[in-house]
């Protein structure tokens, strides 16, 4: 079983709550995924919309509520985010994201090192989104990480795990659990990222917009299962030559 | 007189000495699913009940919403 910062989760699925066509297909969809650690932003409240409440649809006591630090362009935004949503009551986990750049909304390595620092020392279990780069990987665990969280690619992308060399690095350096996250748009990239070792797939997009997000919910968490059960199972190896599966003697009888 | 504080970036009238917690609900919210910010310093959810807001107080709200 998957254990980050003490805490055991049985499912390796992790889901975003974002662009979710309502909130009882939401709520619908984190059941069918089994997931257990759920994300989701802070923002503003709507002054004219005060009943639109996504803790309404979400059982703190079921997930683990991963509050994340989307909008923050720089450190200090990050941690005033990450403040607020422990204030919030969403306890010490944070995932830690700084996209200065809203065109590409890849991760800013030297604001989200320095942000991490702060917030480890703050007490928060830190989860950093990160570009898939093994030496900041590194850094961030001697930092004081609870985990890595690799882009497979850019968010909302459904591009798939286009860093896969990066990632394998990342995922044999390690010593905290590595979670791909961003980009995965497909159940076979998730299945893709659990058979090279990642710990854990972290998945929005693909399924909050997907024709019928609970199926879809439901067809990452059996990838995830699968992905992992291959890579623990031990995958067989690769070659570019061919390898004959039937036996090359015993053909006596015709020829 | 009734007092005026700029909540959430909009000027919003209400009675001098309210306390956050009353404030809160007057605007239809749940208070346990409301961060406040007053003033650039964040108020414990404990002492929404006891923090009274004043004239032109600064105060920002923030909640949870769907995201990655």
């Amino acid at each position: 079983m998957l254990t980050i910062a003490g805490h055991t989760f049985r499912s390796r699925l992790f889901l975003g709550t974002g662009k979710f066509p309502s909130a009882e297909i939401l709520q619908r969809s984190i059941e069918a995924s089994g997931s257990e650690m759920i994300t989701v932003a802070l923002r503003r409240v709507d002054l004219g919309d005060p009943a639109d409440d996504i803790m309404a649809v979400l059982d703190r006591n079921k997930y683990v509520l991963l509050p994340n630090t989307s909008g923050a362009r720089d450190a200090a935004e990050a941690i005033r985010i990450a403040r607020l949503a422990r204030a919030a009551g969403s306890g010490d986990w944070l995932k830690l994201e700084v996209t200065p750049d809203p065109r590409t909304l890849l991760p800013d390595p030297v604001e989200t090192l320095a942000a991490a620092k702060e917030l480890v020392r703050e007490g928060f279990k830190v989860l950093p989104y990160i570009n898939a780069d093994p030496i900041l990987a590194l850094k961030l665990q001697d930092a004081g990480v609870a985990a890595v969280m690799p882009l497979g690619s850019p968010i909302g992308t459904n591009m798939g795990l286009q860093t896969r060399m990066q990632v394998e690095i990342i995922i044999a350096q390690a010593q905290v659990p590595v979670v791909v996250d961003a980009g995965l748009g497909a159940p076979s990239h998730a299945a893709e990222a659990m058979e090279i070792g990642a710990d854990a797939v972290l998945v929005n997009t693909a399924i909050s917009v997907a024709g019928d997000p609970v199926r879809m919910a439901r067809a990452f968490a059996l990838a995830v299962e699968a992905g992992r059960e291959a890579y623990e199972a031990g995958l067989g190896p690769q070659g570019k030559e061919a390898a004959a599966s039937s036996p090359t003697t015993g053909l006596d009888f015709i020829k | 007189m009734p007092m005026k504080i700029i909540c959430n970036g909009k000027e919003k009238v209400t009675r001098p000495g309210i306390s956050l917690n009353d404030f809160i609900i007057d605007l239809g919210l749940r208070p346990e699913n409301v961060v406040a910010e007053c003033n650039g310093t964040i108020v414990k959810r404990e002492e929404y009940n006891t923090y009274l807001l004043k004239d032109d107080s600064m105060l920002e709200l923030i909640r949870f919403v769907g995201g990655g």
